[in-house]
């Protein structure tokens, strides 16, 4: 197998955007990695693209054909990617996949959902559940997570306090990323006086409904200096898989495949959580930041509360977590989260990341799951 | 340029609480309340509907306006509850405030701005020579669906303005209007309730069209938030009208006026002509108003009116929306429910 490398990241403005289609979306993330990797097009060999559900945000199914035809790209192979809220990661580690086996040289794996189309988008993200035994039965992504953060709070002392203090942190960072959908800071105390979602999550502790893409630019970690003097190269691209049920859970204050998804890719990279200078984690809601410090294997189950509330987790702490902003902040559209947060830590070990810079971060890490945790995607990257 | 003659004024006395809905539906009414910007609103009496609303405030449009009926030439009714989908609410109104024959008569749809289309319609037909007056009304007897955030606010009431070119209590210096294919809000034939585009309805609807509508009026006249006395805009909420006020650079005493919402619900076309009549109620002689109305689908009508001395002859004469607004009685939802027709009888 070959070592990759990535060249070239891009990632639109996250948030609402009425004005821009999803072909619009994607393409801008597209060309914006392209120019980013000084590649051409005509260079490009295949594409893959995560999105969880077009079908029922736009009704348009066959977004591999409408992306390569809309941004030009036919007639090279073009593959969409579903793993719901991790498909962007998984097509990620499908790019990575076919760079690595010699199949494709320059490699584009992009990410895009368009979420504000439809006036309710509950429906659509709950078929990342397990749809006959849990959305039917009328449970959603807030309630599913609450009662993980219950049981967390139940098991280990985690104070609603701590759970506020992981969307603090996040927006504290996204006020200095201008691609954020919320860059705005806010307070503990906003956090816990927002409106009630689902004991004890309230709106402040949920990521948002989002619009948006990102696009990164693989090739052959030994092709790279053609194109960069500034190459990141993948030291592992992991993926697992667990239950798609919450109840199936032998505990549901742990993400199975989070854990075993990073205890692979530590394995891969020969690296352990102590040689990680950023992570970005899948918090989609604030609980998940938590389960997702101790899953990976950053603190002992139990302390992940602690390490948010300790400062631990900020930029200038032990183990920076989301100086993007996270999906609390950044914003969360379904299937771009997983390149985005690639991008992120590109910018970040290439010295690119401004005001919320990881000061001389060598090498970074994304976790990206897809429903409960039936998935998960788990990517090292080192300078 | 035409100018208002007369306006008037309906609300029906009765009235939900937020809290009343809230409870009804486990929502926590302090977010609404707060949200909104709403705290209760007017609900139509089992009798009521846009034909009574409309000319109970014609009746009170021409009581201000001391004309013989028979010299309207046309009479425009604007709403999107008008109780026919075929046969005009306008001959109902005309034949009650004595208006007909010798006239010409129309019923007008643009979901919450058909009103000052009326009006706009009039002062072409009064400023051309065709008629000597017209009566133009906004009113609604607003449908929101069991349940939807919409029923927090879709309220019953409306205003009429006859329009002239003499005689005026307040000038209508000039008028722009702003607007685009935008379906943020419908409802299609058959449908009970109408369908909206959730957060869709603002940025890139009610803000786009109203802001377009005052910034073209001001870039049209040179004017700016400065050199106008009074600004009112349509309300679909009070939060909305807040935020429109403060991006176009409006002080609160300016646009306070004019906002009714918090107390009487959205009354859709009715909307932007009551606001402007309570403005109307309070203006001094000589001040200049901005008024811009918003209606779904999309666009929004500014004006620019300046009151005449003749205001504080007239005003009196039917009235104000403060006292019409103080005659309220609370209804409970199953009362609400009955009345607004969400009953189904077997």
């Amino acid at each position: 197998m070959r070592d990759v490398a990535v060249i070239g990241v891009s990632q639109t403005k996250f948030g609402e955007l009425w004005d821009v289609s999803f072909r619009d979306m994607i393409t801008e993330a597209g060309l914006g990695a392209i120019e980013d990797a000084g590649v051409e097009g005509a260079d490009l060999d295949a594409m893959y693209v995560g999105n969880m559900s077009a079908g029922l945000f736009i009704k348009q199914e066959h977004i591999s054909s409408l992306i390569a035809d809309h941004a030009g790209l036919t007639p090279i192979p073009s593959t969409r990617v579903e793993a719901a809220c991790a498909s962007g990661g998984l097509a990620l580690r499908s790019g990575i996949m076919a760079v690595a086996s010699g199949y494709h040289d320059i490699v584009i794996a992009a990410g895009v959902e368009k979420m504000t189309d439809v006036v309710d988008p509950t429906p659509a993200i709950a078929t990342a559940s397990d749809q006959e035994w849990e959305a039917q039965q009328g449970v959603t992504f807030p309630s599913l997570y609450a009662m993980m953060a219950r049981r967390h709070m139940y098991e280990y002392g985690t104070t609603r306090e701590q759970l506020a203090m992981v969307s603090v942190i996040n927006h504290e960072n996204a006020s200095n990323n201008p691609r954020a959908q919320f860059p705005m800071k806010v307070t503990v105390e906003q956090v816990m006086n927002s409106t009630m979602v689902a004991d004890p999550l309230r709106l402040l502790d949920c990521s948002p409904i989002s619009d948006g893409a990102a696009a990164v630019i693989l090739c052959p970690a030994d092709m790279a200096r053609e194109y960069t003097d500034t190459p990141v190269y993948v030291k592992a691209s992991a993926q697992a898989s667990g239950t798609i049920a919450l109840h199936d859970r032998r505990d549901i204050t742990r993400i199975d495949a989070t854990v075993n998804a990073a205890r692979n890719a530590f394995k891969m990279a020969k690296l352990t959580p102590g040689d990680i200078d950023l992570v970005e984690v899948h918090d989609c809601f604030s609980i998940n930041g938590i389960l997702a410090v101790e899953d990976l294997g950053f603190v002992e189950k139990g302390e992940g509360g602690r390490a948010f509330e300790d400062g631990m987790t900020r930029i200038d702490g032990d183990i920076p977590v989301n100086p993007s902003g996270g999906l609390k902040a950044r914003g969360h559209p379904l299937g771009a989260t997983g390149i985005a947060q690639a991008a992120e830590v590109v910018w970040q070990l290439r010295g690119e990341a401004g005001k919320r810079q990881v000061e001389g971060a060598e090498i970074g890490m994304t976790h990206n799951i897809g429903g409960t945790g039936g998935t998960a995607a788990v990517h090292i990257f080192s300078r | 340029m035409a100018g208002i003659v007369g306006y008037g004024v309906y609300i029906p006395s009765y009235r939900i609480k937020v809290e009343e809905i809230a409870r009804v539906w486990g929502d926590d009414p302090q977010a609404i309340s707060r949200g909104l910007v709403v705290e209760e609103k007017s609900v139509p009496g089992p009798d009521e509907d846009t034909a009574t609303i409309s000319v109970e405030a014609a009746r009170n449009a021409l009581r201000r306006s001391q004309i013989d009926p028979s010299e309207i030439g046309a009479v425009y009714v604007g709403s999107e509850s008008h109780p026919y989908a075929v046969k005009p609410t306008a001959t109902i109104v005309a034949e009650a405030v004595e208006a007909t024959p010798e006239m010409t008569a129309a019923d007008l749809e643009f979901a919450c701005k058909a009103g000052t289309a009326g009006i706009q319609a009039c002062m072409g037909l009064v400023d051309s020579g065709i008629i000597k007056y017209g009566l133009a009304v906004g009113a609604d007897t607003a449908q929101g669906a069991p349940g939807d955030a919409l029923e927090y606010t879709a309220s019953a009431g409306g205003a009429a303005y006859v329009i002239g070119g003499k005689n005026c209590l307040a000038d209508i210096k000039e008028t722009y209007s702003f607007t685009t294919d935008t379906p943020d809000f419908y409802r299609r034939e058959g449908m009970p309730y109408p369908r909206h585009g959730g957060r869709f309805t603002g940025e890139p609807a009610y803000f786009k069209h109203v802001l377009g509508a005052a910034r073209g009026m001001m870039e049209k006249t040179g004017l700016s938030a400065d050199d106008f006395d009074y600004a009112v805009f349509h309300q679909p909420n009070g939060k909305f009208y807040l935020k429109a006020a403060r991006k176009l650079g409006f002080e609160s005493e300016q646009v306070k006026p004019g906002l009714l919402t918090p107390v009487i619900g959205n009354t859709y076309s009715g909307a932007t002509p009551v606001g402007l009549a309570a403005t109307l109620d309070v203006a001094e002689p000589g001040a200049r108003i901005l008024a811009v109305s918003y209606g779904s689908g999309a666009g929004s009508d500014a004006f620019i009116i300046e009151v005449n001395d003749l205001i504080e002859e007239r005003r009196d004469l039917a009235p104000s929306v403060a006292e019409i607004i103080k005659n309220k009685r609370y209804v409970d939802y199953a009362l609400y429910a009955k009345f607004k027709g969400k009953l189904r009888m077997a």
